[in-house]
């Protein structure tokens, strides 16, 4: 039973939710991408080893580069914590008294296991272009 | 003036497919873990950038990680615990992902028929995925 939404894209962002409602929405997204980077990438590995289709290697090359490698390690990296956190939640009702304290150690750890790699992504790719 | 939303009643499919949920995260991040360090202990300490190490992550199938640098990489990987674990991962994967779908599209969309329609639709597509899948894994 869906509710029929009638607000804008901006209102729903400016609803109060904070971060809680923040943080559905990056899974959200997160994961939609993850499912959509995986099924192009199979699609495109199929046609390219199959038939040696030309739009599977031009597909292949859009994945390849750095910069969507960050996208998709974002999205990797964030549904896996918030996931994380979310199933640790359930499974120990107790921890959701520190919900917001979850959510901040979560954001720490993802920034460190986010920040670093990325960091030497960006500096090989960029030396080596 | 808006009602709040009445809550779904949830049967038991949705009960294991909600508990699916959880548990098959969990193991994937387990299943990711042993791909990575598998990884480095074949010599990706020093071989591997971030877009090798994600295809060993995700996919840990000597087709796959073909483009790595670590040498050899199908050997030792042909055999049935790696094959087990290699559909294992995709069986959770593609379960996780198609049920998350169709949780986004259930929460827009509310035609009976076209939920309906939709959902033998993710169902084709999974099994489709799980096929594609097997057939990578016992013919590389």
């Amino acid at each position: 039973m869906a509710l029929s939404r009638r607000v804008s894209f901006l209102a729903g962002l400016r609803y109060r939710g904070k971060q809680g409602m923040l943080n559905f929405i990056l899974h959200r997204i997160t994961g939609l991408g993850i499912v959509a980077f995986v099924g192009i990438h199979v699609v495109a590995g199929f046609f390219g080893q199959q038939f040696g289709d030309d739009l599977s290697f031009a597909l292949n090359t859009i994945y390849e580069s750095w910069q969507f490698q960050l996208f998709v390690y974002f999205s990797v990296l964030y549904h896996a914590l918030n996931g994380t956190r979310l199933t640790l939640m359930d499974l120990f009702p107790k921890l959701m008294r520190f919900q917001r304290e979850l959510l901040w150690l979560q954001w720490a750890i993802f920034v460190v296991s986010f920040g670093f790699p990325s960091y030497f992504l960006i500096q090989t790719s960029l030396s080596s272009s | 003036m808006r009602t709040s939303r009445p809550i779904r009643s949830s049967g038991f499919i949705e009960y294991v497919l909600w508990l699916f949920t959880r548990f098959s995260g969990l193991l994937l991040l387990l299943f990711a873990a042993i791909s990575m360090g598998v990884a480095f202990s074949l010599g990706g300490r020093t071989l591997l950038d971030l877009p090798t190490m994600t295809r060993w992550v995700f996919f840990p199938n000597p087709n796959h990680v073909v483009n790595s640098d670590i040498p050899d990489v199908s050997v030792g990987w042909s055999n049935a615990f790696w094959q087990i674990f290699s559909v294992l991962m995709i069986f959770l994967a593609a379960g996780h992902g198609i049920n998350g779908v169709r949780m986004v599209l259930e929460d827009y969309i509310s035609r009976p028929l076209l939920v309906a329609m939709l959902r033998v639709l993710l169902f084709m597509l999974w099994l489709a995925c799980m096929i594609f899948a097997v057939y990578v894994i016992l013919y590389s």
